[in-house]
């Protein structure tokens, strides 16, 4: 019974959150409050583990725990700055005049959708506000599910649905291909010869958005979401190095660290990496989001891990001495 | 036969895909659509060919009530009602006027996959967020140089890329706040190492190409 009392409290605070009245938000004061119990109960942990007691890895996972959810009730305010990735995205997006015709490639499933939905909804609110066409596609079999999740979202928002934008005319979803990279490689040449129809069953000759669009050479700007293989990478390799085609991209932060050569070299046109890629894009946009209430959670997780890693210098140490001692 | 045969169209197909790229004009630009329609076609069949197999594997494992074969049913259910949903959904969104697809919110198919498939992948994934802070409290000590440089690039970028880096360090100069440090990390030492990983890469599939080419790697014709 002992060993399961963490998950025991972690699940009774779970439901007395789910329990409580929506959307509840605490004042500064309990936030700061509650801040600071976390802070202390993680500098009790260091005292006890520099006493020689360590502790489990379940009492890591409380702490994560803890540090994950009780952000989404606080109320804190932190200066998100933009990143040069971000910005240099941001700006080539915004180059962009009405009417441009932008690719948005949906190389994503939903593990990495609360990294990639955020920056989904951002750019689609962003690109229906300026009037740019849309075209819609996949790697990745749930991702035009991910974009038609996306557009059901910001075609809420009164300023989008005011303008009363036509599926075919001002955004299409061409759904998912198999292939992988040599699907971007034979829309280098057709579009219509990987993309014959739309998810609608439309012809692709039938859809008004599609006319005049034979491959990249007609396309102002690809928007790549990528959770892995295939997306940015591919999409680099082929549609800018064979094609020159202009891609920015939003990563999973996994994924980001491994496109950043591409950012040197300026084949990629800008990056948003993780969920801080994914708040700072939507201050960029000002298409405030999940993303910016995320962050919190994302804050004060790494602070835990950080502290965690302290502590376990500390039991390094401790170790250390104890064996020092033992010599002598 | 059985040997030189393969190794004739392995030679002749890796040849032709090196040409079409460095030579995008015709003929050589139609062996570029040609491949990408094939590849395109293969792998619809692979979709196919791996849920088959894994009905085959889950059905076996239920009429032998091998190990954890409930898991098996599972996924047979699971596999076999968003198949239903999105089949009965495309097949009612073809005679709609104007025609609606079965990834429409609204559907049977959207619901599972909003209230089933998201949940239950998202939490998987989510799980890993503990596994990570627990790794990072056993792995990141300072045992060594390198450790401990590790120890510290970690301790930059984890702060620095979350608002409460600048929060904490927003008194600064600029180029002095964590924000700056840890974009500083992954622009140069990172990107220097991504690079090195990338040239690596790319000499070791050019290699094991021309090798496989020139039919002296034989493995892919075992079995």
């Amino acid at each position: 019974m002992k060993k399961y009392y963490y998950w025991f409290i972690l699940i009774a605070l779970i439901i007395v959150l789910i329990l409580l009245p929506k959307p509840l938000i605490v004042s500064p004061t309990v936030s700061t409050t509650l801040t600071v119990l976390l802070g202390l109960a993680l500098v009790v942990v260091l005292v006890l583990t520099l006493r020689g007691h360590m502790i489990g890895r379940r009492t890591v996972f409380l702490f994560i725990g803890m540090s994950l959810t009780l952000p989404f009730f606080m109320n804190f305010q932190m200066p998100i700055k933009v990143s040069p990735e971000v910005q240099t995205l941001f700006d080539a997006m915004a180059k962009l005049p009405s009417g441009s015709k932008v690719l948005a490639a949906f190389d994503y499933d939903p593990p990495s959708a609360p990294e990639l939905q955020p920056q989904a909804e951002a750019f689609m609110a962003y690109a229906f506000k300026h009037d740019l066409k849309v075209i819609i596609m996949g790697l990745w079999p749930q991702g035009p599910q991910q974009a038609n999740m996306a557009i059901a979202k910001v075609l809420q928002q009164p300023g989008i649905r005011a303008k009363n934008l036509r599926y075919g005319v001002d955004y299409v979803n061409l759904g998912f291909q198999s292939g992988n990279e040599f699907v971007i490689q034979r829309m280098g040449t057709s579009f219509s010869g990987m993309f014959p129809r739309d998810i609608y069953n439309t012809d692709y000759d039938k859809i008004p958005l599609l006319n005049g669009v034979e491959n990249f050479s007609n396309i102002d700007f690809v928007f790549n979401l990528s959770a892995g293989y295939p997306g940015t990478v591919e999409w680099v390799q082929i549609a800018v190095d064979r094609y020159g085609v202009k891609v920015g991209a939003g990563n999973t932060a996994v994924q980001a660290p491994s496109v950043y050569p591409y950012l040197s070299s300026h084949k990629l046109t800008g990056l948003a990496g993780g969920m801080s890629g994914a708040a700072e894009f939507e201050q960029a946009t000002k298409e405030i989001g999940k993303a910016n209430t995320y962050i919190l959670s994302q804050s004060f997780s790494h602070m835990v891990v950080i502290a965690f890693i302290i502590i376990g210098n500390a039991a390094l140490f401790v170790s250390y001495r104890k064996s020092k001692q033992k010599g002598a | 036969m059985k040997r030189e045969i393969p190794l004739i169209i392995t030679f002749v197909a890796g040849v032709a895909f090196v040409l079409q790229y460095f030579i995008p004009h015709y003929p050589f630009s139609r062996f570029e659509n040609i491949f990408s329609d094939w590849f395109a076609i293969v792998g619809a069949f692979a979709i196919w060919l791996g849920a088959l197999s894994l009905m085959k594997l889950s059905l076996l494992n239920i009429s032998k009530k091998s190990h954890d074969w409930p898991i098996s049913l599972v996924i047979i259910i699971c596999f076999l009602s968003i198949v239903i949903a999105g089949a009965i959904d495309g097949y009612h969104g073809l005679n709609n006027v104007p025609a609606t697809s079965f990834r429409d919110p609204g559907t049977n198919f959207d619901w599972l996959y909003q209230n089933v498939y998201t949940p239950l992948s998202s939490t998987m994934f989510a799980i890993l967020a503990f596994f990570v802070a627990s790794a990072s409290y056993r792995a990141f000590r300072a045992r060594n140089t390198a450790a401990t440089l590790l120890l510290f690039s970690a301790f930059f970028v984890m702060i620095g890329r979350v608002p409460v880096g600048d929060y904490l360090s927003g008194w600064l100069p600029e180029r002095m706040q964590l924000s700056h440090w840890a974009n500083w990390l992954m622009a140069f030492p990172n990107t220097a190492g991504q690079r090195a990983v990338m040239i690596g890469i790319a000499l070791g599939t050019v290699s094991t190409s021309l090798r496989i080419m020139l039919g002296i790697e034989r493995s892919h014709l075992e079995g």
